[in-house]
């Protein structure tokens, strides 16, 4: 059984008086292990479906089921525990708190959710990404790429089944960008950690061995890798 | 490849579907404080409503309990168990001008034996004023004639020398007991105990000295001076009574044997102060009072709780607006960080941690503004007493009153943003600028 099994979702949010009709009947399956990026010009429904996937949002119709679990029958505290559990999140703007130095900000998935070991299994997250030296540096003491690998341990340190990462190095430069990309392959490649990319720049999008491209609310095209046309 | 183990560590130990444990209080608190601390001045101004409203009730409460001990215990020392008669209908204590109906004739009437039970003594006075001059210092004062039964009525004691004697009386003696205030207006710290002094131009000797009282107050009895009755009846202030033969008196105090015996002897009184003034049962109203103490100290005491109760409300209006404050930083609070709030609420935080975070800071805010506003209400009260005009009286109960309402103002109001923070839709809050 895939990881990710999604069967004709739609998603259509009133805005006013008007229907928006972001997903109109996607299916897609993604398998343990695979690291696939999605992409797509804006509101063609790629962050929907990446809301969806990473059950922050519930489709309107169809089935999801993560891991096994039918996420369109689970109320928000449901929905909660199972993001906790089950999915990793890295944001384009890193999202961390403020005021809080990097050992914090990786534990505190751990206080909504299995919470033993809290300080030895963020310290290790934080060493995975190469900042255990950095444990009580504060945001604005760490640069970009710093703070964006916080955030990768902060995805990490809940051992989840999937991370997704959205725009993950939109707000850097492409050095460093090639830097944090090479922490998600080697995750997925070492430890074979299932991870979802969302970019529209096809440089990221290469790391992945899938591809995906989302249009009109459709899946417009599913390549794999091997086949992906690859800018040299 | 060292990096590559250390995610091995990490991420190795897969784990099945349980059931989420909450934040926990601690953790709640640390998050509170954290946030506290970034914004010190808005924290700061936030508890200054609530340490303003704490500190008010604190300190009024200790002020009006202050009060109501300093009356009780001034009208305490006049005596105990003490009822008064005045003449006339009369609705309040003090001589009445007009008033001439109770006569040195009524107090013997009421002194033979067997007339009163449970009278311990009876004590007639008559009072006037008048110009008191010693040496080069003059004052104007009140002049009380008593028989020695006053002096063990009123409960008086002496610094130095003798209370009047009954052959003092009875001789019409030109003697004088002085108040403590008496005698240091005029000889300072000299003793004034066989000196003169004159009162409307009449020489008499000092031949006691009064114990300080204490209180302030009408007539305290620090700056009055006592003569023989029948020298202030005679010889000073003329008591002729219009109708009859006895001259007049201003009050007879009687002091009752049992507290509970004070209302059946007031009704005594009043029976045999009708029949000597001939008055009809049909309903004739008496011309005569009898105040007996225990009702005037209990309508004082529900006077002054009634206005303690009253500034302690006015006090926790101000702690309501305080909690007001509160809410209005919290709301902001809740703005400023949705993001955070998404944040958490994607990585796994339910409703209820959300809900929870958010009631700890306010409650966090509002116990510390409590606690400061406690000290400062046990400062004001302190600052009060070296004023020396009322000693306040901090009883733990106002105390655990004022910080118990600053624990309530602070969940009421923290109650309404902690709700909208824990309904924040995660995509939105995220999202949101």
């Amino acid at each position: 059984m895939p990881l990710i099994d999604i069967q004709n979702v739609t998603k259509v949010y009133k805005m006013g008086d008007v229907e928006v009709h972001a997903l109109r009947g996607v299916s897609l399956a993604i398998e343990e292990g695979e690291m696939v990026a999605i992409m797509g010009p804006s509101g063609s429904g790629k962050s929907t479906l990446m809301n969806i996937m990473g059950c922050l949002d519930q489709p309107s119709s169809g089935s999801y089921q993560l891991d096994g679990v039918d996420v369109g029958s689970l109320n928000d505290d449901q929905l909660a525990a199972i993001r906790n559990r089950k999915v990793g999140f890295v944001f384009q703007q890193y999202m961390l708190l403020q005021r809080t130095d990097a050992l914090r900000n990786v534990e505190m998935p751990l206080l909504y959710g299995d919470g033993h070991d809290r300080t030895t299994r963020a310290r290790a997250a934080l060493e995975a990404v190469g900042m255990g030296e950095r444990l009580h540096h504060k945001p604005n003491e760490l640069s970009g790429g710093q703070q964006q690998r916080v955030a990768i341990a902060r995805a990490l340190v809940t051992n989840p089944r999937i991370i997704m990462a959205d725009e993950p190095t939109g707000a850097l430069d492409s050095t460093t960008g090639e830097e944090i990309m090479a922490i998600f392959e080697r995750l997925n490649r070492e430890q074979g950690m299932t991870i979802i990319l969302v970019t529209h720049e096809p440089d990221i999008a290469a790391h992945a061995r899938r591809i995906i491209h989302v249009r009109d609310g459709h899946i417009a095209e599913d390549i794999p890798r091997a086949v992906a046309a690859v800018p040299a | 490849m060292q990096k590559a183990e250390s995610i091995a560590a990490v991420a190795s130990p897969r784990r099945g579907f349980r059931l989420t444990r909450g934040t926990g209080l601690w953790e709640s608190i640390r998050i509170a404080l954290t946030s506290l601390r970034a914004n010190k001045l808005r924290t700061v101004l936030t508890m200054l409503g609530i340490i303003i409203g704490v500190a008010s009730v604190v300190a009024l409460l200790a002020i009006g309990n202050g009060a109501q001990a300093a009356i009780t215990s001034q009208i305490a020392s006049i005596g105990s168990n003490i009822l008064t008669i005045f003449p006339g209908r009369q609705r309040g204590p003090g001589p009445s001008a007009q008033a001439q109906s109770l006569t040195l004739a009524d107090a013997e009437a009421l002194t033979k034996p067997g007339v009163l039970r449970n009278v311990v003594a009876v004590a007639p006075s008559f009072q006037g004023g008048a110009q008191i001059v010693a040496g080069a210092n003059n004052l104007q004062s009140s002049v009380v004639g008593v028989t020695p039964s006053y002096f063990s009525v009123r409960n008086l004691a002496l610094v130095r020398g003798d209370f009047i004697t009954d052959a003092q009386v009875s001789g019409q003696r030109s003697v004088v007991v002085i108040g403590s205030n008496v005698g240091t207006d005029l000889f300072g710290l000299a003793n004034p105990v066989g000196r003169t002094l004159r009162i409307k131009g009449q020489t008499f000797q000092i031949i006691g000295l009064l114990e300080a009282k204490g209180g302030g107050g009408f007539g305290s009895i620090d700056d009055q001076l006592f003569v023989p009755l029948t020298v202030a009846q005679q010889k000073l202030f003329g008591a002729r009574s219009a109708d009859t033969a006895s001259p007049r008196i201003s009050n007879i105090s009687l002091q009752v044997a049992e507290a509970s015996q004070m209302t059946a002897v007031s009704e005594q009184i009043s029976q045999v102060l009708r029949q000597r003034h001939r008055l009809k049962s049909d309903g004739s109203e008496d011309d005569f009072t009898v105040f007996n103490q225990a009702d005037i100290l209990s309508s004082l005491n529900q006077i002054t709780s009634v206005l303690t109760a009253f500034l302690g409300a006015i006090a926790g209006i101000s702690l309501l607006v305080g909690g007001i404050g509160v809410m209005n930083i919290m709301l902001v609070s809740v703005t400023e960080r949705t993001k955070e709030i998404g944040l958490r609420k994607a990585v796994g935080a339910r409703r209820r941690d959300i809900l929870q975070q958010f009631l700890i800071e306010a409650l966090v805010v509002s116990m510390m503004g409590g606690v400061v506003g406690l000290l400062l209400g046990l400062l004001i009260s302190f600052i009060v007493q070296l004023t020396g005009v009322i000693t306040p009286v901090v009883t733990p109960g106002a105390m655990l009153l004022a910080l118990g309402f600053s624990m309530a103002v602070g969940l009421f109001f923290g109650i309404y943003p902690a709700r909208r923070a824990a309904r924040l839709r995660p995509i939105e809050a995220l999202r949101y600028e």
